[in-house]
């Protein structure tokens, strides 16, 4: 074996180590690398009144806003199988709707409410001009309150959904 | 006697045919990169400047976020150098160990500061971006944190390849650094799908269509072409400013040398 065979060698084996190192110490740890609970985590097991970020959608049909005083808001924040209302005294940021992901850093009050002091919007990996949303909305394909993904983009090129995609080429 | 230096013959010993040391030649590098790198660079901004120009002014904003949106087109092609760039700097160091390739160790230690510069620009637009969309500035998602210890990894190799006074020791310490650090790169890409995280996951990927509209998709990857081009213009730049500075410092040295020597003969 040459030298150079040996130092690749050593190489490869070092490589398999750290990466099975650091594969069993993400596994391990995999519990606290998450940024947020879901419903269900909170209704599996109680928090009791320690701080913790909840994140889920927006339910449809669930947002109250008061702008009497401070602004606040209630919604129910849901994984599609738990759900959990919120309580939040604050602005909310621009991309807050019903049917958007949301993060919600707060506690569960005794009467099962969670109360938030300060909310997040958190954005999906769709992107799509506004006439494709419109026309997928106009069209009855997608409703973004709902929280449902919109159809594939490769879709969205249709004439019938984007407006601008007969002339513009 | 300062041709000493530049002669190839001695850069090129008897093994020349093997294909990784036909370019271990710095005269061999110097020549071919003078000759590409105008093209790099220029090619590199013009195709950057076409694909941002669409992007900022041709392409349609977001439905929900509105122009905030088109800070994307800054945002991945510089996030995905960032990974990028940590990959061939991983790959450079792999040469550098085991072939012990001169031009690698050259090229690790310049890969690591552009590759810093593109991950700050990655960090510092997410965090514009957050801003206006998340609400928040900073989170200490997966994704976030782990690109933030990418970016500590380039500033560690950067420190620590200079942190020697022999040049091949801090090689040796920098690409044990960088190859260590590989682990991070699958932890970047998947943190999204394995964890719960605030950043989205991937709009694009190698397998499934693209959940990004085509009139957003085009101007991106034409920016991201032209990023490619301008970080690997930085970097031939930087080795190349690299090589030559070794070249002086070997020439100094070698004059030095003799000067002492002649000064030794006349004193004698």
């Amino acid at each position: 074996m040459t030298r150079k065979k040996r130092r690749l060698v050593l190489l490869l084996v070092c490589g398999l180590g750290v990466g099975s190192a650091a594969a069993l110490t993400l596994f391990a740890f995999s519990d606290n690398l998450v940024f947020f609970v879901t419903p269900s985590d909170l209704a599996k097991n109680n928090p009791g009144t320690r701080s913790v970020r909840l994140g889920g959608l927006v339910e449809q049909g669930t947002l109250v806003r008061s702008t009497a005083g401070d602004p606040t808001a209630r919604f129910a924040v849901t994984d599609g199988t738990a759900r959990v209302k919120v309580t939040y005294r604050g602005l909310l940021p621009d991309l807050f709707r019903e049917g958007q992901g949301v993060v919600a850093l707060g506690a569960m009050q005794p009467d099962g409410t969670f109360k938030a002091s300060e909310v997040l919007a958190k954005h999906d990996e769709n992107y799509m001009p506004k006439e494709v949303a419109e026309a997928l909305k106009k069209s009855g394909q997608w409703n973004p309150a709902s929280g449902a993904a919109p159809p594939p983009a490769s879709t969205w090129n249709t004439p019938a959904n984007n407006p601008t995609a007969k002339t513009g080429s | 006697m300062a041709v000493t230096m530049d002669a190839p013959s001695q850069a090129a010993p008897s093994r020349q045919g093997r294909s990784l040391h036909r370019f271990a030649n710095p005269g061999r590098f110097l020549r071919l990169s003078k000759a590409v790198f105008p093209w790099l660079m220029a090619c590199g901004w013009l195709i950057t400047l076409v694909g941002l120009a669409w992007g900022f002014f041709y392409a349609p904003a977001d439905w929900q976020q509105g122009d905030t949106s088109r800070i994307m087109y800054i945002h991945v092609p510089s996030a995905w150098l960032a990974s990028a760039g940590y990959f061939s700097l991983a790959i450079a160091s792999a040469v550098g160990l085991v072939w012990r390739h001169p031009l690698a160790d050259v090229a690790a230690a310049e890969i690591s500061p552009v590759g810093a510069g593109f991950t700050a620009l990655c960090l510092a637009t997410g965090s514009l971006w957050g801003k206006p969309t998340w609400g928040a500035w900073w989170v200490w998602d997966a994704r976030l944190t782990s690109v933030l210890v990418l970016f500590f990894l380039y500033l560690g190799h950067i420190a620590l390849v200079r942190a020697f006074d022999n040049p091949e020791r801090g090689a040796r310490a920098g690409a044990i650094l960088a190859l260590v650090g590989v682990v991070n790169l699958p932890i970047i890409k998947f943190s999204v799908d394995w964890w719960n995280t605030l950043h989205q996951p991937a709009s694009i990927g190698l397998t499934g269509s693209p959940s990004i509209a085509a009139s957003m998709l085009w101007p991106l990857l034409i920016s991201v072409i032209g990023y490619t081009l301008v970080f690997a213009a930085l970097v031939v730049a930087r080795m190349r400013a690299a090589v030559m500075e070794r070249r002086i410092r070997g020439l100094l040295m070698a004059r030095a040398t003799t000067d002492a020597a002649t000064d030794q003969d006349a004193f004698a």
